[in-house]
């Protein structure tokens, strides 16, 4: 069984991980055309190579990001998924 | 039995000859020694002919000895395909051989061997199949022609736990490479595991000849076991097989009873190699043998191979086998030695002193059968032609019933490639190498490295021990220096391959393949090398290739004039060696999660059901009075009073200033301004517009929600909120608290009467605690949170509870309720009651696609919010028409109830189906749930609902909720 280092728990079998796929923005909830939004909801690249994706350690509930080859399934690097989010995120005003 | 049989010590190092164990075989009874295996045993007696073959039915004999082969499977007792050449002799023991019709002399099935000719590769597909439907009339005829023992239909199932295990160095094979590495590793401070598939440690030290001066092999392999046992570091593992090795070292070792999970630094594979069978006419016949087989009955079983025999060779190994056979009193006719002009070595020198005559630059071309083919009379030898695999036709026959073929090795090194590394055919070596190793903590040792002179394997092993221990993170010295060149190149005739007109010349013992099989497979258009083994069956019997694989590859490379040099065998997965599935499977180990009041329900008689991982009551009653059981609970409710366990919902505290902005976020409803003492409804959808969940917000006060989840969707809907502020980064704290509360629902006319007997500090007026509001206060003395909630269309609170207090909530409820007739109601009268009142259950009445304009739920999407997940593609879904609607049926009382997942049918057309049916006692009627096509939802319009009986049942379209439609019980 792989391993996967997980940046809050150390090493741990890849069992007790999900994967959450790839990282990907969004595009703008309400400006983005159909096509726009239909391809980021259901469209992949399936690339050949190195991605990044969300990871989930499920026992503990944390989420992170790993970089791993989709053909080696090389894990390369892992960690908190605040290196890429540290902003908070806004929509429109909102006062519903 | 007379010990004459045996060869006298110190031949027979495994056996106990104080010992002796009586056994039967095929109805008759025999005696060998502690320490033999089944065939050991046998072959002590006499009986040579231990199986007949797969196809064909010849009779076979030990071949390699190995534990490996179909050769020696046999049925003892219960078990199939024991390999009798590894299994120890038992007292008592009762073997019966397989895949025989008869008797293994006189074996009925051997007619098949008649037919040959006419059972080419592939006759499965192709004679089998036509006309059409034919294979249902061969199956059975063909599974019992080629049936591989028999299984116990009666055998008692039996669960073997498996055991975790760690290492900082798994050390796979205890040969000389294997113990050089082992003691070396252990020596740089590192934990090791020596894992050996025999019973002992040494490995071909135990059997092989390797030099004129045997002792000091003796000498060696002691000294080397000796340290290895006294060493507390190593831990010595036997008759355990590793039989898979997987990403990052993750290893599984196969023993008697167990399966070990281990997770290893680093790995040294020191599996050794496997000796290679020649192919030429009749070398299936018992009587011929690999040299290291007979090799292993002479020295571990003290039992002599034959009277008189014939050495067939293309290295040093040969003369060191014909050497034995001189030690042990076998009479050597002659040596074959298929090289011209070999080279001088020790051994070849010892061979010819002893008088032995040694034929160069011939082979053996034929093997003829004694009298019903269970042993030889002699064999039929021939100068090498011009070409590969080709004679010069000049036989002669030299008298013999004994052939030991030494002719090269291929690596035992299948487990390289489970996880990453590759073997490749080098021409130079004229064997299969290592090519690439699984990672940088992976290290190969001994002749699984191509390294088979024993001084420099005990170098490799030293150096393989170094380098595990390094990549396990230890402080290792300097690089271990080689002073022994290897002899790799010497082992390996290039073609020890020599195809017969008449055939019989076995490239696959296990399957019965000739060399013309491959060819034909070839010829079919099968010419890549997978696609012939899969065509053919070529290495896919018990053996795995291991004593094909090598000469399919030479064989199908060339015929198909592709380049042999780098050439890979076909995809080896695991496991590398059989496991027992008992083994495998271990416990079965299904978690359940039981309520607080798990007890209290047990002991009121209610029969329980799964609900996620959670059991719950599906009513309290007996089990052939359902029906009345779940009236008598929901009448409570409507009629009294109910209490019904709801501890098992999700429940999640979200905390902190952007609380109601991150509902706002993942639910469809608008949160910011839900009072405080308040609760909404929450439903959720999934980036593609599909419901996923629903529930319940408290707000507890501005910063601080308390929302419950269903069931079976908490864990989906906790993680996916972790990931979304894991992303959005709003100032928020989620908790899932599913766990720490208890729940229950206390339903019905009479509930604020029951509940006002357990409260000093909540007003449970309905002025004072109205419909959809959350109070905080103590029942029955505990802390308790409610919330007037209308899932069941009654009065009713839900009252949550620390879980330690669960019991002693649901007690003093029923103790309170008692004068008011109240009974525990369990999920079937819930789910009844919420389709009385049309409320949909998610996952029920919701599949994966159902968006909230279908389900009639468009009144919970706030659709002026600027996001929530699901916002664009519901707006985009609700722009076109709908393609169907969640919608009410009633049918007349007596009505058959129809079953989820009928359908509704118009004509031709499905337009959808059945989610719920109930007969509903209060109305009088059978009421459901359905989807229909938009144009079928109008109230007062007839559907049809195909039954599962084929009938077409009329039902009318009506509005939910079927009861109390302005939901006034509710709110009182």
């Amino acid at each position: 069984m792989k391993i996967m280092p997980c940046p809050l728990n150390g090493p741990r079998n890849i069992a007790e991980f999900v994967c959450g796929g790839e990282v990907k923005a969004m595009p703008h909830p309400s400006q983005a055309g159909d096509a726009e939004w239909a391809d980021y909801l259901f469209l992949e690249d399936n690339t050949l190579g190195f991605v990044t994706e969300w990871w989930l350690h499920v026992a503990s509930g944390y989420w992170f990001i790993a970089e791993r080859h989709t053909a080696s399934n090389e894990i390369i690097r892992t960690y908190p998924a605040s290196e890429l989010f540290s902003q908070r995120v806004e929509f429109q005003e909102n006062n519903e | 039995m007379s010990d004459s049989t045996r060869l006298p010590a110190p031949a027979g190092s495994l056996i106990d000859r104080s010992a002796t164990r009586t056994f039967t075989f095929e109805g008759r009874q025999y005696t060998g020694y502690a320490g033999d295996t089944i065939a050991s045993a046998l072959l002590a007696n006499g009986v040579n002919v231990l199986s007949r073959s797969f196809k064909y039915h010849r009779p076979r004999g030990p071949l390699v000895f190995n534990g490996q082969d179909t050769n020696c499977f046999l049925q003892v007792g219960s078990t199939p395909n024991v390999r009798a050449d590894r299994a120890p002799l038992t007292e008592g023991l009762n073997a019966t051989p397989q895949n025989v019709f008869g008797s293994l002399r006189f074996d009925f099935g051997s007619a098949v061997g008649l037919l040959a000719p006419f059972l080419p590769v592939g006759f499965y597909y192709k004679a089998f199949y036509k006309p059409r439907g034919a294979w249902r009339f061969w199956e059975p005829v063909i599974r019992r022609m080629a049936g591989l023992g028999k299984l116990d239909h009666d055998a008692r199932p039996a669960y073997r736990d498996k055991a975790y295990r760690f290492a900082d160095t798994v050390v796979i094979g205890a040969g000389p490479a294997g113990l050089a590495a082992a003691l070396e590793a252990s020596s740089h401070g590192a934990s090791v595991m020596l894992v050996e598939a025999g019973p002992r440690l040494g490995g071909s030290l135990n059997y092989a000849r390797f030099m004129v001066e045997r002792d000091r092999v003796v000498t060696a392999r002691d000294e080397l076991v000796a340290a290895v046992e006294a060493d507390p570091n190593i831990e010595v593992l036997t008759d355990a097989a590793c039989t898979g090795w997987f990403d990052d070292n993750w290893l599984a070792v196969m023993l008697e009873e167990r399966l070990l999970k281990v997770r290893a630094k680093s790995v040294v594979i020191a599996s050794g190699s496997i000796e290679q069978p020649m192919v030429f006419r009749n070398n299936d016949l018992p009587g011929v043998m690999l040299g290291s087989a007979a090799q292993r009955l002479m020295r571990e079983y003290a039992i002599q191979p034959g009277r008189r025999a014939v050495v067939a060779t293309a290295n040093s190994d040969g003369y060191g086998v014909a050497l034995d056979l001189l030690d042990h009193g076998v009479e050597v006719a002659a040596v074959v030695d298929l090289r011209a002009v070999p080279p001088d070595c020790e051994l070849s020198r010892a061979v010819a002193e002893r008088g032995v005559r040694i034929i160069t630059g011939h082979t053996p071309y034929e093997a003829l059968p004694a009298g019903g083919k269970r042993g030889i009379r002699g064999v039929v030898i021939d100068a090498l032609g011009h070409g590969s695999g080709l004679v010069a036709g000049q036989p002669q026959t030299i008298d013999c019933d004994l052939l030991c073929t030494s002719i090269g090795y291929t690596p035992a090194g299948q487990l390289v490639c489970h996880s990453g590394g590759a073997l490749a055919y080098d021409e130079k070596l004229a064997m299969l190498t290592i090519e690439q190793l699984p990672g940088d903590t992976a290290a190969a040792a001994g002749s699984v490295n191509t390294v088979f002179n024993l001084y420099a394997v005990f170098e490799d092993g030293r150096h393989a021990g170094w380098s595990a221990a390094r990549a396990a993170g230890l402080a290792v010295g300097a690089e271990p220096g080689r002073e022994h060149e290897s002899d790799a190149g010497t082992q390996n005739h290039p073609w020890p391959i020599f195809p017969h007109p008449k055939g019989k010349d076995f490239i696959d013992f296990d399957e019965d393949l000739q060399v013309k099989d491959i060819l034909h497979a070839i010829e079919d258009g099968y010419d890549d090398l997978d696609l012939v083994k899969r065509y053919s069956t070529v290495v896919m019997g018990p053996s795995q290739g291991r004593y094909s694989a090598l000469n399919t590859l030479r064989v199908a490379t060339r015929a198909t004039g592709r380049e042999l040099h780098g050439a890979r065998v076909t995809t080896q997965r695991p496991p590398f060696e059989p496991e027992t599935i008992n083994n495998l499977a271990g416990r079965a180990f299904q978690p359940v999660k039981y309520t607080p009041m798990h007890q209290r329900h047990v002991d009121a008689g209610a029969e329980l059901i799964s609900a996620g991982a959670w059991l719950r009551p599906a009513y309290y009653g007996d089990r052939d009075q359902v029906a009345a059981a779940i009236e008598r609970e929901a009448r409570a409710i409507r009629e009294g009073v109910g209490l019904i366990d709801v501890s098992t919902l999700g429940k999640i505290e979200i905390r902190g200033p952007d609380a109601a902005e991150f509902l706002n976020r993942v639910y469809t409803f608008a949160y910011v301004k839900q009072p405080i003492g308040k609760t909404r409804y929450l439903l959720m959808t999934e980036a593609s517009g599909a419901i996923t969940d629903d529930g319940v917000a408290c707000r507890l006060a501005e910063d601080h929600f308390y929302v419950t989840a269903t069931t079976g969707g908490v864990d989906a809907v906790y993680r996916n909120m972790m990931r979304l502020n894991a992303e959005w980064c709003l100032q928020i704290d989620i908790t899932n608290v599913t766990g720490a509360w208890a729940a229950v629902n206390l339903a019905g006319p009479e509930s604020r009467k029951v509940l006002e007997k357990l409260t000093d500090d909540i007003d449970c007026s309905s002025e004072g605690f109205p419909y959809l509001f959350y109070r905080e206060g103590h029942v029955a003395g505990v802390p308790a949170r409610l919330a007037r909630v209308g899932f069941v269309g009654e009065l009713g609170y839900e009252i949550h509870v620390p879980a330690g207090y669960g019991e002693h909530l649901w007690d003093a409820i029923l103790a309170a309720g008692a004068d008011h007739g109240i009974r525990p109601v369990g999920v079937e009268a819930q789910r009844l009651l919420r389709l009385e009142k049309g409320h949909l259950i998610v996952g029920q009445d919701t599949d994966g696609l159902t968006t909230p304009h279908e389900a009639g739920m468009a009144w919970a999407v706030a659709g002026k919010k600027p996001f929530f997940v699901g916002k664009r593609a519901v707006e985009v879904l609700a722009r076109g028409p709908l393609t169907r609607q969640l919608a009410g049926f009633e049918l007349p009382a007596g009505s058959p109830v129809p079953q989820e997942c009928n359908i509704v049918v118009r004509g031709e057309e499905i337009t959808g189906r059945v989610t719920s049916a109930a007969a509903s006692p209060t109305l009088n009627k059978v009421i459901g749930l359905a989807y229909v096509a938009p144009d079928q939802s109008e109230p007062g319009t007839t559907i049809q609902i195909k039954l599962s009986d084929g009938r077409l049942l009329p039902a009318k379209i009506v509005t939910a909720p079927f009861y109390d439609p302005d939901s006034e019980r509710q709110a009182l």
